[in-house]
C-alpha cells in the first residue's frame, strides 16, 4: 500500500492528538504504594566522630570458629546498610562475604598448609587499599579515597560504568544488575538504599565512626575483628601487628591494602 | 483553493482545540501549592525552635542547593554538622534530620514538585518516611 502526502499528513495529525491525551491517562493510571504512619525525631546528639590518618583493619582468623561467627557479623552489616539478598549468584550484592584461603590469597598457596587454614572460610571485604585501583579507573570520580583512607563511593555520581569492578583485584563491588529494594528483607530506615545501576561496596562504616561508633561488622564480631588508626603508634591495630604475624591479600599487586589477617599456626585448625 | 470550506473548517476547528485548555481555564484560579508544615515532630517542637535549618524564604529558594551541599559534605568531606540558623547544630542527613521533621512528603516535597512539574531522584534511593495514603 503506498500512502501520498495527503493521507501521510492525515494520519500524523490524528496520531498527535491521540499521543496528547494518552500521556496524561497514563500518569493518572500508576499507582501509589500505601504507607503507615511514621513518627519523627530530631536528631540532637552529636558524639564525638572516630577520627583517624589511616583506618585500618585487623581479621583475627584463630577467633572464628563457628559458621554463626562470620555470618552475625555479614548479617551486621548487610542489614543496617539495606544490602539485597537472596537474588541468583549473577545478582548477588555483597559488601562482606566469606570465601576459602585458595580463593583470598591465591599466590600464598600450596598444597601442604594445614587443612584447618586450607578449608577454613576467610572474611573478606573491602581492602580500603592506600593506592586503590577503583578510584584511578572511575570517570565519574564516584569512587575516591577519603583522607582517612576510605575509599567512598558517591552514589550520587555512579554512572554503572563498572571499571571499578573491573579494576578491583579482591572482588569486593557488587553491580545492581535490578532495583534492589524488593529483595531488602527489613529496610533500615536511617540509611538508604541503592538504586539499580550503581556499584556499591564496604565504606567502612562511615556513617558510624561520624557517631563514635566502631563499624557494625567490628561490633558484631566481639574482638575478631579490630578496628583502628594505622598511623597511630599506639593504637590497637598497631600493637596487634607489631607483636604477631599477618598477611594481607594480592600484597604483590601493590595497591596496599588495609585489611590485615593474622593467620597464626596450626592452633588455629 | 480546492476544498476551500473544508480546510477553513478544520482549521477553525484545530484552533478550538488547540486553544481549549486556555480558556477552560480562563477566570479561574491557577491554586498555589500550600506545602504542610504540621507533622507530629514540627508540633512538638518549642516555638522557639519551630525553624528550618535556615529561614523560610530562603529554604523555599534555595534549598536544592543546599542539599547538594549537604550531600558532599556529608559524603564527600565527611562532616556531618551543618552550623543552622542562630547557631544551632544539625545533624547532616536528609534521612534522618530533614525527613523527621518534615515526615510528609507527599504534603510537602511532592506538592511544590508536582506542581512545577520536577521529578527530584532523591527517592530512588533515599527512603521516604513511611506515611498514610491521603
Amino acid at each position: 500500500m503506498s500512502m501520498n502526502r495527503r493521507q501521510f499528513i492525515k494520519l500524523a495529525g490524528i496520531s498527535t492528538i491521540l499521543g496528547i491525551g494518552g500521556v496524561s491517562a497514563i500518569d493518572r493510571v500508576k499507582g501509589s504504594a500505601v504507607e503507615a504512619a511514621h513518627e519523627g525525631v530530631l536528631e540532637s546528639e552529636f558524639p564525638n566522630p572516630l577520627i583517624a590518618k589511616r583506618w585500618a583493619m585487623v581479621v583475627d582468623v584463630s577467633k572464628f570458629k563457628t559458621e554463626e561467627d562470620y555470618q552475625k557479623c555479614i548479617d551486621a552489616c548487610h542489614s543496617i546498610h539495606n544490602v539485597p539478598c537472596c537474588g541468583t549468584k549473577k545478582d548477588e550484592v555483597k559488601w562482606i562475604w566469606t570465601d576459602t584461603y585458595e580463593h583470598a590469597f591465591p599466590t600464598q598457596e600450596n598444597e601442604y598448609i594445614p587443612g584447618g587454614i586450607k578449608n577454613k572460610p576467610f572474611l573478606l571485604l573491602c581492602n580500603h587499599c592506600d593506592n586503590p585501583p577503583c578510584v584511578r579507573v572511575c570517570p565519574t570520580k564516584a569512587t575516591f579515597k577519603r583522607k582517612d583512607g576510605i575509599v567512598m563511593m558517591d552514589q550520587h555520581r555512579c554512572i554503572g560504568c563498572r571499571f571499578c569492578m573491573a579494576a578491583c583485584p579482591f572482588g569486593a563491588r557488587s553491580f545492581n544488575w535490578r532495583d534492589p529494594r524488593p529483595f531488602i528483607k527489613k529496610q533500615n530506615l536511617e540509611y538508604p538504599t541503592r538504586t539499580i545501576g550503581v556499584v556499591e561496596k564496604c565504606t567502612f562504616c562511615f556513617e558510624r565512626l561520624v557517631k563514635g561508633l566502631q563499624p557494625a561488622c567490628v561490633e558484631a564480631s566481639k574482638g575478631a575483628l579490630v578496628f583502628g588508626d594505622l598511623s597511630d603508634p599506639s593504637s590497637e591495630v598497631r600493637k596487634i601487628l607489631s607483636t604477631r604475624y599477618s598477611i594481607r591479600r594480592k600484597q604483590e599487586l601493590g595497591t596496599q591494602p588495609s585489611v590485615y589477617y593474622l593467620i597464626g599456626g596450626i592452633e588455629n585448625a | 483553493m480546492y476544498n476551500g470550506g473544508k480546510i477553513i473548517v478544520g482549521l477553525i476547528i484545530f484552533v478550538a482545540l488547540f486553544t481549549f485548555p486556555f480558556y477552560y481555564n480562563i477566570g479561574k484560579v491557577n491554586a498555589k501549592p500550600e506545602p504542610k508544615i504540621d507533622t507530629p515532630a514540627i508540633q512538638h517542637l518549642t516555638p522557639e525552635d519551630k525553624h528550618c535549618v535556615q529561614p523560610k524564604s530562603f529554604m523555599r529558594g534555595e534549598h536544592m542547593q543546599l542539599l547538594n551541599q549537604w550531600r558532599d559534605s556529608a559524603v564527600r568531606d565527611g562532616n556531618r554538622v551543618y552550623d543552622g540558623m542562630g547557631g544551632k547544630k544539625y545533624y547532616i542527613s536528609l534521612q534522618n534530620t530533614c525527613m523527621k521533621c518534615h515526615s510528609n512528603k507527599k504534603e510537602f516535597c511532592d506538592k511544590c514538585h508536582n506542581y512545577m512539574g520536577v521529578t527530584p531522584y532523591c527517592w530512588s534511593c533515599h527512603i521516604a518516611p513511611k506515611e498514610k495514603e491521603s
